[in-house]
């Protein structure tokens, strides 16, 4: 199986459906002569030419509701946020029209549409840019919403988000992009929206996190074991909605003590709601009170001083994780 | 009338009138262009004037009986039947029905809140939209979408969109569809005056003449930005040459006249069909009830402005004028039409009242389509996070 990194499987994931089904486009700032603003699209214009790949204005709110549009009218359009952050300015063709056509019409038209892009701090560039904006899209109903930590889970939840006949929301990180590992080659490689995944086995304690957060706990968890002989438990949720509930709470019957890790901010944030979900299903099964980390509650700031003690790291995880024991 | 340049320069002493030749005697609709001033009977234009007696009858057929649905949703509204916002079409109606009698199969439509005339006239029957207004499960939408959401895919109408401008883009989508799948077909995209103050209408405006996209915007201007007059809402006059800061061709024309509206839209059309290029369409026209019928309506325009309307440029009266001078009408015909559109308005108001409201666990279909085709479902997890018990 070759490596490749998570940039390059989206781009496999993009091209394979393009080629698969005539319906689907991908459309969004600077994705085809500029290749991309991270280069997830590099080579597709040329490949595939500007009926398929179609470089847009800076007007988000115009080709986001263009995208439903042609949605309703059955193509499989995918629209590339250069930063999730950016759909703030399309929030009613996202959160409105998107999510709300199928109900508003019982259910008479469908809206197959993938929205993708970068939703993540760490990058210095600030407050407007730095959005992880996973918890509020999961709070719409009529939205899926999934955040992809690997190379082969960019590429194979991708492909069935493109192939699903809802709207989907793809929550990428910027720097992820650049991380190798194994990916199928198969085209028919799918990994279902809904399914979490056990990154590591452990007895002693899960770890659940979402994104970027999932490396940083799979350190932590490392850490814990060699320097503390603690077995921990890593459950990368994967998607946000649909929610592997059965899942999260298998790993907490069996391990019995849980830390949530989320690079969202807390206030109703995923794991405020994970949380719920755990202490209504196995409550008893809870050796001590559920611990949760999330990005520190400010808006994202700048300097990288301040930044790297917003997202949640290494240590801070850690020191979370000591409390449990 | 602050407000209403419609009506300002509908005043015919204010107006510099130039006769055209080509008004034929009988005509009692000749409308004044709203740019030069200058008179014109559209009866006699091409679209219009190969048009069967049968034909024009029906056109006022489809008009009468979207008054008369409107007037009698009013009543089950003050019943209390019908809950939520009720935005009326009435005095609106040759826009609508004018507008879809041009038509073609691939072209189609998508409008705003005040979409029961729409509805109507693309084929939609009284009973299934007004047991939507009921909220009753026999509705369009099921009882989910109401008063502002009716939809009819399977008759080219995308909706009912209650987010002023929101559904500008769609309208953008629909007509890139439409391209993309070489269909030689328009989307016309109704909108209201205030609407033209959203910013995706522009971005939408943009990016429709810099793709080539064959969609039509239709500024359905009926003065009032719901109780905000034109004047108080917008800078710069007319609302539709705003299309000329994108290259859009543009027009201004009267709403009462369903020959006019019918010419307006089919030129835009043959733009979209032949060409490939967007239009932006101001069609003059009026509300006789406030904006939705929880609007008072006395704070900010006159009685007498409503009814000088009614007596002046009422589409309905003026199309039967018209039609009962060429003898393509009888007065018997006229009453029978008017007597069974009140009937059919009333047995849907019955039909309505007497349909089963949905049932609770039908708050959770028509959510995503994976979870209501549960044996094609692909996903695993939890979708769903409360449900009715």
């Amino acid at each position: 199986m070759a490596k490749i990194t998570y940039r390059e499987a989206l781009n496999q994931a993009l091209s394979e459906e393009i080629q698969r089904d005539k319906n689907v486009i991908l459309m969004g700032e600077e994705v085809a002569q500029f290749k991309g603003s991270y280069k997830v699209s590099e080579g597709m214009l040329e490949n595939f030419g500007s009926d398929r790949i179609i470089d847009t204005p800076i007007s988000e709110a115009a080709f986001s509701g263009l995208a439903v549009g042609a949605a309703m009218m059955g193509m499989r359009p995918v629209v590339e946020f250069m930063f999730w952050s950016f759909c703030y300015v399309a929030f009613d063709q996202i959160f409105n029209n998107a999510a709300s056509v199928r109900y508003m019409s019982g259910g008479l038209i469908n809206v197959p549409i993938v929205f993708r892009g970068p939703a993540n701090g760490g990058t210095n560039v600030g407050a407007t840019h730095s959005h992880t904006p996973e918890n509020f899209a999961a709070n719409t109903p009529g939205l899926k919403v999934i955040c992809p930590a690997t190379p082969a889970d960019a590429k194979g939840m991708l492909k069935s988000a493109i192939r699903d006949n809802d709207p989907v929301c793809v929550m990428e990180n910027t720097i992820l992009y650049n991380m190798q590992d194994e990916v199928p080659e198969d085209e028919d490689f799918l990994i279902p929206l809904g399914k979490a995944n056990i990154l590591k086995s452990g007895n002693d304690m899960t770890i659940i996190a979402h994104g970027k957060s999932v490396h940083t706990s799979l350190d932590v968890a490392q850490t814990l074991e060699e320097k503390h002989g603690v077995s921990v438990e890593v459950l990368d949720l994967r998607s946000i909605r649909p929610l592997d509930v059965n899942a999260i709470i298998k790993s907490v019957k069996k391990t019995n003590r849980v830390l949530l890790v989320e690079e969202n901010k807390p206030f109703c944030g995923v794991d405020a709601q994970i949380s719920f979900i755990i202490q209504e299903q196995a409550f008893d099964y809870l050796d001590a009170p559920i611990k949760r980390i999330s990005a520190i509650d400010s808006p994202q700031a700048y300097s990288k001083a301040l930044e790297n003690v917003q997202i949640p790291a290494h240590d801070r995880i850690l020191a979370k994780a000591m409390e449990l024991i | 009338m602050e407000g209403l340049h419609h009506d300002t320069i509908l005043e015919p002493e204010q107006k510099n009138l130039k006769k055209d030749n080509d008004i034929s005697e009988s005509s009692d609709i000749a409308s004044i262009n709203m740019i030069d001033g200058s008179v014109k009977d559209f009866s006699q234009t091409e679209v219009n004037k190969n048009l069967s007696g049968e034909y024009k009858v029906n056109l006022y057929e489809q008009m009468i009986r979207i008054r008369r649905f409107e007037e009698r949703s009013l009543r089950s509204y003050q019943q209390g039947h019908i809950g939520g916002f009720l935005h009326l079409y009435i005095g609106q109606e040759a826009v609508a029905v004018g507008s879809v009698s041009v038509l073609k199969e691939n072209d189609h439509i998508i409008t705003a809140y005040r979409d029961h005339g729409h509805a109507l006239a693309v084929g939609m029957d009284f009973d299934e939209c007004m047991a939507e207004l009921y909220g009753k499960k026999t509705g369009c939408s099921k009882g989910k979408g109401g008063s502002m959401h009716f939809f009819a895919p399977d008759k080219n109408f995308w909706g009912g969109h209650g987010i002023v401008g929101g559904q500008t883009p769609l309208g953008l989508g629909i007509a890139y569809a439409l391209k993309y799948n070489n269909k030689k077909g328009a989307c016309l995209c109704f909108m209201g005056d205030g609407a033209t103050n959203q910013g995706p209408f522009y971005e939408s405006l943009n990016l429709a003449s810099l793709w080539n996209l064959p969609v039509i915007y239709i500024i359905e201007n009926n003065g009032y930005s719901m109780g905000t007059a034109e004047s108080r809402h917008s800078a710069g006059d007319p609302l539709a040459r705003r299309g000329d800061a994108f290259d859009i061709d543009w027009s201004v024309s009267n709403g009462h006249d369903i020959y006019e509206v019918r010419q307006t839209i089919s030129d835009a059309l043959a733009r979209a069909h032949e060409n490939s290029r967007p239009s932006v369409l101001e069609i003059i026209t009026y509300r006789y009830r406030g904006h939705s019928v929880a609007d008072p309506d006395q704070t900010y325009r006159s009685k007498e402005e409503i009814e000088e309307y009614k007596s002046n440029k009422d589409p309905l009266n003026l199309f039967r004028e018209k039609l009962l001078k060429e003898k393509n009408i009888t007065e018997e015909q006229v009453k029978e039409i008017d007597l069974k559109a009140k009937g059919d308005a009333d047995a849907s108001a019955e039909f309505a009242d007497a349909s089963p409201y949905p049932d609770p666990a039908e708050l959770m279909d028509d959510v995503y389509w994976e979870t209501d085709n549960p044996k094609e479902k692909k996903s695993y997890g939890t979708m769903f996070f409360e449900t009715p018990s």
